[in-house]
């Protein structure tokens, strides 16, 4: 039956209403974990905060599971699902650009725009930044047209790439998030204080 | 609850709010069959400002045709209402945790004047990197990584495991 709006269970006229509400609640969770403040934001990656790497991981594992789950039961057909093609080096420099990003702008797009919400005026200047950046980007799109189209794998999904269930890799997912919170934990413990 | 009226409330417990957010992006997927984004909006606040200002000169950029339709407004998209949802949510908590401020957050050991060179410059190399990656932090990697999509789990990797290895060349800016 899901998901409803493509399968047309909701009208699509309902879609942008829907659509603050979900935005609502994003905001909402993301300010209430933590995610206005940049120095809470890096804190992983100076060891002195993991908060962004827990909520994360474990966000990304509820949902995952959440959908195998709901697909299993036939709630919702997970290959109607959106999933981006995979343009291999487009995506792997600009995810080594953003890298790059977050530790010296100490945030990404959506916890800029959570804290700017509530009078963060680095995370106003970092919105700025981003509004600059994306026009830079299209200005100058001729120039790298070629590569923002290279490498594209198709809409591959990871565990077909490795050759193993569904299942099986949302398992080793979760195994993997669980130990990374023990050694954040651990790592905790051995690096000193920041107070902010 | 003596005295504590001032003092801002605290933060949820992070695997609280990262099943929140799970089951929040869950229920997402869904409905609406995508997951949840954020750069979206600001790409599409660039394209109707270019359009406000030289609607010739978005007509002939080839990026910003990507994403213009003919029968709508370039703004009447679902990640901008999402936006807006997302900055009165985020704005709500603020005000009820006691936390609305305006203050540049920053490391004592910088000034604020460095900190916001610093973000814009971040801000910048954020709205680039997503823009090649087709997606952020919440639409690439963490929707990515739901729907097991391996281009997610690219993202994921390269955000994180880059932001790990250029934290020692920006330490100055945060311990």
């Amino acid at each position: 039956m899901g998901p409803l709006i493509p399968n047309g269970f909701i009208e699509e006229g309902w879609a942008y209403a829907i659509a603050v509400v979900l935005g609502f609640f994003f905001g909402m969770i993301l300010e209430a974990s933590g995610f206005s403040t940049s120095r809470k934001l890096v804190g992983s990656f100076y060891g002195y905060d993991f908060t962004v790497v827990r909520v994360f991981f474990t966000a990304s594992v509820t949902a995952m599971v959440g959908l195998l789950y709901f697909n299993y039961m036939g709630w919702v057909d997970i290959s109607r699902l959106y999933v981006m093609p995979t343009y291999f080096w487009p995506i792997l420099t600009g995810g080594v650009i953003m890298g790059l990003g977050f530790v010296l702008g100490g945030f990404c797009p959506g916890t800029s725009m959570c804290a700017a919400a509530i009078g963060k005026i680095d995370a106003i200047v970092f919105v700025i930044g981003s509004f600059a950046g994306i026009l830079i980007f299209s200005e100058a799109f001729p120039l790298i047209e070629d590569f923002y189209y290279s490498s594209n794998m198709g809409r591959l999904r990871i565990h077909e790439s490795m050759g193993i269930s569904s299942g099986l890799f949302a398992f080793l997912f979760t195994m993997i998030a669980l130990i990374v919170f023990v050694v954040a934990t651990f790592i905790m413990r051995r690096v000193k204080k920041v107070e902010y | 609850m003596i005295n504590n009226d001032k003092k801002p409330a605290p933060f949820l417990n992070p695997y609280f709010g990262g099943i929140l957010l799970g089951i929040l992006l869950l229920m997402t997927f869904y409905i609406t069959g995508r997951g949840l984004g954020a750069t979206g909006a600001i790409k599409s606040s660039v394209i109707a400002s270019v359009q406000g200002i030289s609607p010739q000169h978005a007509d002939e950029t080839e990026y910003y045709n990507l994403f213009i339709r003919e029968d709508r407004n370039t703004l009447n998209t679902w990640l901008v209402f999402e936006a807006i949802g997302l900055l009165a949510g985020a704005f709500l908590s603020g005000a009820l945790s006691r936390r609305l401020t305006w203050r540049v957050e920053h490391s004592p050991k910088i000034t604020s004047r460095t900190r916001l060179i610093f973000a814009f410059i971040g801000g910048s190399l954020f709205g680039i990197g997503s823009q090649l990656a087709r997606g952020c932090t919440s639409g690439a990697a963490l929707s990515g990584s739901a729907v097991l999509a391996t281009s997610g789990f690219l993202a994921m990797i390269a955000i994180f495991g880059s932001a790990y290895l250029f934290a020692y060349f920006a330490r100055k800016l945060w311990i």
